[in-house]
């Protein structure tokens, strides 16, 4: 692995208290998921052992162990979004992307998630690509959404 | 001068909003207007985004929704230049107009004081509003023990859902002896279902801000955290920008407005799991650990976060506290039944007219939220259950409408108050589909400490799961009874004990619909689609080809002007063929 990707200085790490999870957050944010050498890394620098630092790693769903697209595409589940029929959302885009929830198109351009809440329950079904929200969706809709990113991509 | 502000919420970002402001403030440089633009947090009205407000120097409101681009030149023609308000999409005014002004003039605003008032990026619009008058009334005139006694005399119980007097929770943690103690703010929200805490945060954080201080300063604590999911990206932007404005106005840091009182807040972003909003397991989460629940006592008052005492409150249950400072304990519990003082905020969502944020004050009834407030059923269809309480509490029936508003009455239905959530189900909606998609949740998210909690969930949803395909059988439903009542007592944590709750309440109010899906194989609410068969109604049929050119997988056969048949075998019941039939002549049973 590329040490500058990796730039323990931008991570702020000052042997502060319960750093582990902010850690790791910024790890993934600089490279999109957390690499082995990542966790060797963190270990060499604080001490905690690697068993511990996989076993927090793989507690939180927010944490990845493989990489993701540039784009995450995360389809709401909550309850709100569930009535709504967010199983089409899901598989819509899972059509339009070719690619099941949970893997990423082999251009590691878009990484489909379900997630259980995303907190715009007025606007059932929502989905968020990155940090952009999306909502009042319908199966023709969202396609349209995934497209237009797409289209800025040259695809 | 004249203000045009946008509600920049999520809710309302996601419906468009930034377009709505980039577009009006293109629109007021271009034609040298004599107008402000500005933004605000959550009016509110999520169902009726993107809002606009429109404020005059006298005080006068008008809100206008749903807005776009498209609509922002007449605004400015029509109400701006020639002073004349369009009266077709007035949604609110505060003189008596506006077409949805039922939705705000039943609710009783003390935690949404601020929200969709102010610019929450401001601190001066903050301060404006009385905002940090509470803290430093406090610091001067209060001691510690007399301003617990305040907490305790307004009768406030915790918000997050356990209702727990925050008054004693202060008293608790004041009296453990500990060289360092600490203050945490439960932004966790993750219930699904749930926005009220993200609403609050994203309107008006320093409410939050000031709430913890005035915690500090009781409880004698001088670091506070805030751990919030990573979801709310937004909220997590706002809170930032606020800490730094406080620090800058030497509201937060070393002696505060000049006091012998010393207190910082540190954000801590969550990562994803549910059972981090239980606080054993979010204490664990902020020292850098799996979020696993432990066994209570010793209870966080007394051995926290690093062993040190700790309060843990709620984001609704800090922002209620500058207020019943500033305004005094009588004013608080002047609202509310007996035992739950002050309002709560409710997240409407699910099948109603009218979904978004609401603060009612307690004891109003779920018939008032529905029908006054929220105007009904979407589709003029039939109100069936109020889910309440999110994966802990419990579906709620129509004929339980007129139960109030408090902790003692929910309770007593099967459900939890909770955080607030709220999603209202019509008769589409399949009971046994609802209590199957919060096992599904909980089954997941169980963190996996306690066996009944990490297997029963599992047993649990295989046998509802087997129940919505049509392959239950009539003893199912003991062993789901059976379950319930060992996972409910065997488990350690809140997670687990409620996790049958959804469960135990559809068995309740909606045995009939179990029975009909085992025992008749069918689904009444025609949700499941393994128990739902769609076929042509012949008399009605006048073989117009619209089902057989739309249905995905051509199993529809039949020439023009002649009847159609579907062929059940390769049906994959995805309803295409009857949403595009314009003779209704398509039978979903």
């Amino acid at each position: 692995m590329d040490e500058r990707q990796f730039n323990f200085r931008r991570m702020h790490y000052e042997g502060a208290e319960g750093a582990l999870i902010p850690l790791l957050q910024k790890a993934q944010e600089e490279m999109g998921y957390i690499p082995i050498e990542a966790i060797q890394m963190i270990y060499e620098r604080t001490g905690i052992p690697p068993s511990e630092i996989y076993g927090v790693a793989t507690f939180y769903a927010q944490f990845r162990l493989k990489p993701v697209g540039k784009y995450i595409v995360r389809v709401c589940h909550g309850t709100a979004c569930h009535v709504a029929n967010a199983k089409s959302i899901t598989d819509a885009i899972c059509d339009t992307l070719n690619i099941a929830s949970g893997e990423t198109t082999p251009d590691r351009l878009f990484t489909i998630e379900t997630v259980s809440c995303l907190g715009c329950c007025s606007l059932a079904p929502v989905i968020m690509i990155n940090e952009q929200t999306f909502g009042n969706l319908t199966t023709s809709s969202v396609k349209k959404v995934i497209k237009r990113y797409m289209k800025e991509n040259g695809k | 001068m004249t203000r045009a502000i946008v509600g920049l919420s999520t809710c309302g970002v996601a419906a468009g909003a930034e377009a709505v402001l980039a577009t009006l403030k293109e629109r007021v440089d271009a034609q040298t207007l004599d107008l402000q633009v500005g933004f605000t947090g959550c009016i509110g009205m999520c169902y009726r985004e993107p809002l606009v407000e429109i404020r005059t120097d006298s005080g006068e409101r008008f809100i206008y929704g749903p807005m776009n681009e498209k609509r922002i030149d007449r605004l400015l023609s029509q109400h701006i230049q020639e002073g004349k308000p369009i009266e077709e999409w007035l949604v609110w005014t505060n003189n008596g107009l506006g077409s949805d002004r039922e939705f705000l003039n039943h609710q009783v605003r003390i935690v949404l004081r601020n929200c969709g008032l102010i610019n929450p990026e401001s601190i001066s619009d903050y301060i404006a509003q009385e905002g940090y008058k509470a803290i430093q009334k406090a610091l001067k005139e209060l001691t510690p023990d007399a301003l617990i006694g305040i907490m305790i005399d307004s009768g406030l119980r915790g918000r997050g859902g356990a209702g727990f007097p925050t008054g004693m929770k202060w008293r608790f943690t004041r009296l453990s002896a500990g060289p360092r103690k600490f203050i945490i703010c439960n932004a966790d929200e993750g219930d699904p279902g749930a926005f009220m805490d993200r609403s609050v945060l994203e309107g008006d954080p320093h409410s939050v801000l000031e709430g913890m201080l005035i915690a500090g300063y009781a409880i004698g604590a001088h670091e506070g955290y805030i751990y919030v999911r990573a979801e709310y990206p937004k909220a997590i932007e706002r809170l930032k920008i606020a800490i730094r404005q406080a620090e800058e106005k030497g509201f937060l840091g070393n002696n505060v407005f000049g006091a012998d009182f010393s207190f910082g807040i540190k954000i801590k972003e969550g990562a994803g799991a549910f059972v981090c909003g239980e606080e054993t397991a979010l204490m664990k989460s902020i020292e850098g650990k799996r979020g696993m629940p432990r066994i209570r006592p010793p209870f966080p008052a007394v051995k926290g976060l690093w062993d040190s005492p700790t309060s843990i409150n709620n984001v609704e249950t800090f922002a209620n506290v500058p207020w019943i400072v500033t305004n005094g304990a009588a004013a608080f519990s002047h609202y509310g039944t007996e035992r739950s003082k002050g309002t709560k905020v409710f997240a409407l969502a699910g099948k109603i007219n009218r979904g978004g944020l609401v603060e009612v004050p307690m004891g109003v009834t779920i018939r008032d939220i529905v029908y006054n407030i929220c105007s009904g059923i979407k589709d003029n269809r039939r109100f069936k259950a109020v889910q309440i309480g999110g994966p802990s509490g419990g579906c709620v029936p129509i004929q339980l409408q007129d139960t109030i508003i408090d902790y003692d009455s929910i309770s007593r239905t099967g459900a939890i108050m909770g955080s607030g959530g709220m999603v209202v189900m019509d008769e589409t909606t399949c009971m046994v589909d609802v209590a199957r998609f919060f096992l599904d949740f909980t089954q997941r998210e169980s963190c996996g400490k306690c066996t009944f909690c990490r297997i029963g969930t599992r047993r649990m949803l295989e046998i509802l799961t087997r129940i919505t395909e049509g392959k239950g059988e009539l003893g199912d439903l003991d062993l789901l009874d059976d379950l319930a009542q060992k996972i409910k007592d065997n488990s350690l944590c809140g997670l687990g004990q409620t996790a049958p709750n959804p469960v135990l309440t559809t068995l309740k109010y909606f045995r009939g619909e179990y029975e009909a899906h085992i025992l008749s194989r069918k689904c009444p609410a025609h949700h499941c689609t393994a128990l739902i068969i769609f076929s042509v109604i012949a008399a009605l049929c006048d073989g117009c080809t619209a089902c057989a050119r739309i249905c995905p997988v051509k199993c529809i056969s039949g020439t023009k002007g002649e009847v159609h048949v579907i062929h059940q075998n390769l049906c994959t019941k995805c309803g295409e063929c009857y949403r595009v039939c314009p003779r209704d002549a398509i039978l979903k049973d």
